[in-house]
């Protein structure tokens, strides 16, 4: 038996004129193993997605296996009771779907994208994977490999591989689960025994740890019956208690720099940390409308003075999260702002630019029609990703894991239009206030 | 994969899916000779917008001015300036980007559902009055030198231009970035004169997919665009016969990686051939079940990537095999590669492979079509090859109907190992002895990209 309840098919759309937003009907249920599960009805195209969360990523690696929750995720493609090395990807495909896993900080996600009518094998081979992966001596030396490959086509045989994703958490955090490389260093990796797999394995992915989300055109009720019969046997195990990685904010600037031997021109990253979305969802809001005030497009105020005025950088960015998804992880987390720029524009003139912009927006505030703009935006940028009923599972499976709150993604555009000017002008002044973490990519192959 | 009968019967069958209905294209040519598809699509109160415009020319002082008039294009119109154009756009709820390559100039954009007129309006303002303010120009250009620098940098576009500069030598196709140098020297009134005689209506498809009522949309972009004209789109010229030769590695010293590229000739898409090629191409390296990853990273661990696929252009198509190896295994790697494209090029597939990459490729073609952006961006690409929205349902039919003969056939031209061009970017000091014990090598160092 499972507990269920459901906000129902019919639910409101919470729409204003000046702001649309994603109405998706939602059911959440809980299984008696606590596998929490979340079902996202919709017919519009004929195809289903389905993603597992899993509440564990790099952050919660031991020490001395860096890269283990990753090595990890790689091997829950390798087969499990009733599926063979590989064929997890050959059932998903041959069927005419897409597959994927990602291990994110706090949490790793694995997803199909099928036809309508795979729905019952996609649910049997995630369960069949929960239930235990079968993993071998010989599976897990090769996967060493492959992610030793993955290592270096990204990281080490490329210029700005891993910029600044793996090399500003050292400057900006002092702990080893917020500081170090979740790739993983090779001599850790090889390190890795079927051990601390079974370890990992029977701590991290117990049912109760996870999130199952359905999303796209099935009914609901049938869709419950077939989890309870795939996911419903699994036996339940203890729960890990969430870990709290906080690290204090610092009020002192700290730097560091490397020299990236394959890079033509330098680079400059800078991580400032916001609030805990848990804590104060609004004020962290307000620092992501704010990444849209600085970079978003020809009108935002860094490329206007950085790229268009003081033409000092070749490119400029800057987003929440540590790929850029601002929902994916749990406190503590940076803005970063991210530029390269020509040898012959130093790194302490944009930075005194970019301390003059944020100043600008803390002590002016916005421009009249600026945060109107940005939140039409943003918030067609939300409905777009919606339309993708793989980008609204995962959503909804994100919000529920770490929030507990999937309807999140339907409410989104509603909290955004609470932030005001001045919440965005105190997150401005909230960045300028704490010591940043700047972070110089010397250009080591400069012409 | 080979299950046994007793694991087929845990693994649940999947059910066939009822496919989406074709979409209904609304479409209407005006006089101007811009031709326009509208789709209705209510999924989300959004639409989406793909123009393409033909943008045919030779040499690459051609190509470095379609660089920089696509980079500069939103720059400046006899209204508005850069930023109030962005600011414009943004309050729609809307983007709109460029982008061109040999073939076309691609505009790609959104807004609210509702902002559609105003989205035409702003799209008509930078079609027709551009204006390409001299100081913005100057500075767009540095920076796309720079952009082009860094580009060049990187080790898979180094292999990409080697492989088309062996593969189109002298042809528009034969580079995708253009040199820094030459970029550096364009003047704004080359790309003036260029936005003049050939941002032009004629041979240019506008696609339109969303929350929009067709024939309302018709109207607004009449309204909007039928001011916009222009004379005839240039032809591309033919593709060179395809030279193959010795395999050329491409130094990188100190590279811990080598990519491993090989291209050939395809069939297009209107050849009765095609449908068997994407079938062989998917059995090959296609998708993850293919037998290039089965082997070279499910089972040896060399790559993390493994891939190949069919790209269409207007005056050819190609095939492409692409894996970037650990430096100590390019000659093992390099095998297994030429092993797998001989295999297919000599053996037909089996049953379940066959019918394996039949179920993927219509079931991935129903996947890209889900969103409303997704089918935007496939109607606006097949239009671009003269091709109707019927491909979305003839096509999985044709696939239906391919035999493991019919793969063997066609591979026999497309994948053989003899009939591909093979670039190797990497330390040409450690891999040179085992490339070389494979086949006839030659080695080039990169071209330093020059900036002024």
């Amino acid at each position: 038996m499972s507990s269920r309840t459901g906000t129902g098919p019919t639910v409101s759309a919470t729409m204003t004129p000046s702001l649309p937003s994603p109405a998706y009907p939602l059911e959440k249920a809980r299984l008696d193993n606590g596998l929490r599960v979340v079902l996202a009805p919709d017919a519009t195209a004929p195809v289903v997605a389905i993603a597992v969360h899993y509440d564990v990523g790099f952050r919660s690696e031991p020490e001395g296996r860096t890269g283990f929750a990753h090595l990890f995720e790689h091997m829950m493609f390798q087969g499990s009771e009733n599926v063979g090395k590989a064929e997890h990807p050959k059932y998903v495909q041959a069927a005419g779907g897409i597959f994927n896993g990602s291990t994110h900080p706090d949490h790793t996600d694995y997803y199909e994208l099928l036809p309508a009518g795979a729905l019952e094998l996609a649910l049997f081979l995630e369960a069949d994977r929960m239930r235990a992966p079968k993993i071998t001596r010989e599976n897990l030396d090769n996967q060493i490999a492959v992610v030793q490959e993955e290592i270096r086509v990204n990281v080490m045989n490329r210029p700005y591989g891993g910029f600044p994703w793996i090399t500003l958490p050292p400057v900006a955090f002092d702990t080893f689960p917020n500081a170090h490389n979740g790739y993983g260093d090779f001599s850790e990796l090889e390190a890795a025994s079927l051990d601390d797999a079974e370890d990992f394995f029977e701590k991290f992915y117990a049912p109760g740890n996870a999130v199952l989300t359905v999303a796209g055109d099935f009914a609901a009720d049938d869709a419950m019956k077939l989890v309870e019969r795939y996911f419903g046997d699994i036996a339940a195990r203890a729960v890990p208690e969430r870990r709290s990685f906080a690290e204090p904010v610092r009020s002192d600037e700290r730097r560091g720099d490397l020299v990236d031997r394959l890079a033509p021109r330098p680079a400059l990253a800078i991580g400032y940390r916001v609030p805990d979305p848990d804590a104060d969802l609004s004020a962290f809001l307000a620092h992501y409308l704010l990444t849209d005030v600085l970079t978003s497009g020809d009108a935002s105020r860094l490329e206007r003075r950085l790229v268009q005025t003081d033409r000092s950088v070749i490119g400029v960015s800057s987003y929440v999260g540590t790929f850029g998804d601002p929902f994916d992880q749990r406190d503590p987390l940076l803005l970063t702002v991210e530029a390269r720029h020509p040898a012959e524009s130093p790194a302490d003139g944009i930075l005194a630019a970019i301390d003059e912009e944020l100043d600008r927006v803390a002590t002016d505030g916005l421009a009249d029609g600026e945060l109107e703009r940005i939140r039409a935006r943003v918030a067609s940028g939300l409905l777009r990703e919606a339309d993708d009923a793989l980008g609204r599972a995962l959503a909804f499976g994100a919000f529920e894991l770490h929030r507990g709150r999937p309807e999140t993604l339907n409410e989104l555009p509603a909290l955004l239009s609470e932030v005001t000017g001045d919440d965005v002008a105190a997150a401005a002044a909230a960045l300028r206030a704490q010591g940043r973490s700047v972070l110089e990519l010397k250009a080591g192959a400069a012409s | 994969m080979t299950t046994t009968t007793e694991r087929a019967s845990i693994i649940p069958a999947v059910r066939p899916t009822v496919p989406a209905e074709l979409p209904t294209v609304v479409e209407r040519t005006l006089p101007s000779g811009l031709r326009v598809l509208v789709v209705a699509r209510t999924s989300v109160p959004l639409v989406e917008l793909r123009l393409r415009i033909p943008f045919t020319g030779l040499g690459t002082d051609f190509a470095a001015q379609a660089e920089l008039l696509a980079e500069t294009l939103f720059t400046g119109t006899a209204k508005r300036d850069r930023v109030e154009i962005a600011t414009a756009v943004q309050a729609l709820g809307g983007s709109l980007s460029t982008g061109v390559d040999a073939d076309r100039l691609a505009v790609v954009g959104s807004a609210l559902a509702t902002n559609l007129d105003p989205l035409l309006g702003i799209l008509a303002e930078v079609l027709t009055e551009a204006s390409y303010p001299d100081d913005e120009f100057s500075g767009e250009r540095d920076r796309v030198v720079e952009d082009a620098t860094m580009a060049l940098s990187q080790p898979a576009v180094i292999a990409r231009e080697a492989l088309l500069r062996r593969m189109f030598p002298g042809h528009p196709y034969g580079s995708v970035v253009a040199e820094p140098a030459v970029l550096a020297g364009v003047g704004v009134g080359a790309v003036r004169d260029l936005h003049t005689a050939r941002i032009s209506p004629r041979g240019a498809i506008l696609t339109l997919v969303g929350d929009v009522d067709p024939a309302a949309a018709l109207d607004a972009v009449e309204a909007a665009l039928g001011g916009w004209s222009g004379g005839e789109p240039e032809v591309m010229p033919a593709v060179p016969a395809l030279a193959t030769g010795p395999i050329l590695i491409v130094n990188r010293p100190g590279a811990v990686q080598t990519n491993i590229r090989l291209g050939g000739a395809a069939l297009d898409r209107h050849d009765p051939g095609y449908p068997t090629q994407r079938l062989a191409n998917t059995i090959f390296g296609g998708y993850f079940s293919s037998r290039l990853v089965d082997n070279i990273r499910e089972d040896k661990g060399y790559t993390y990537s493994p891939r190949s696929s069919v790209d269409h252009y207007l005056a050819g198509s190609r095939f492409t095999a692409a894996a970037d190896v650990a430096t100590d295994v390019t000659g093992p790697a390099l095998l297994e590669i030429f092993y797998e494209l001989g295999r297919m090029a000599v053996l037909a597939p089996e049953s379940e492979e066959l019918e394996a990459a039949r179920q993927y490729s219509v079931g991935t073609m129903a996947l890209g079509s889900a969103t409303a952006a997704g089918l935007a961006s496939t109607l606006s690409g097949l239009a671009g090859a003269g091709i109707g929205v019927e491909y979305l349902r003839d096509h999985p039919a044709a696939l239906t109907k391919v035999t493991a003969e019919d793969v063997l056939a066609v591979s026999a031209g497309l994948l053989a190992p003899t009939r591909l061009v093979t670039v190797l970017v990497g330390d040409a000091e450690k891999i040179t002895g085992a490339v070389a014990a494979l086949g006839a090598v030659t080695t080039a160092v990169i071209d330093q990209p020059t900036a002024s």
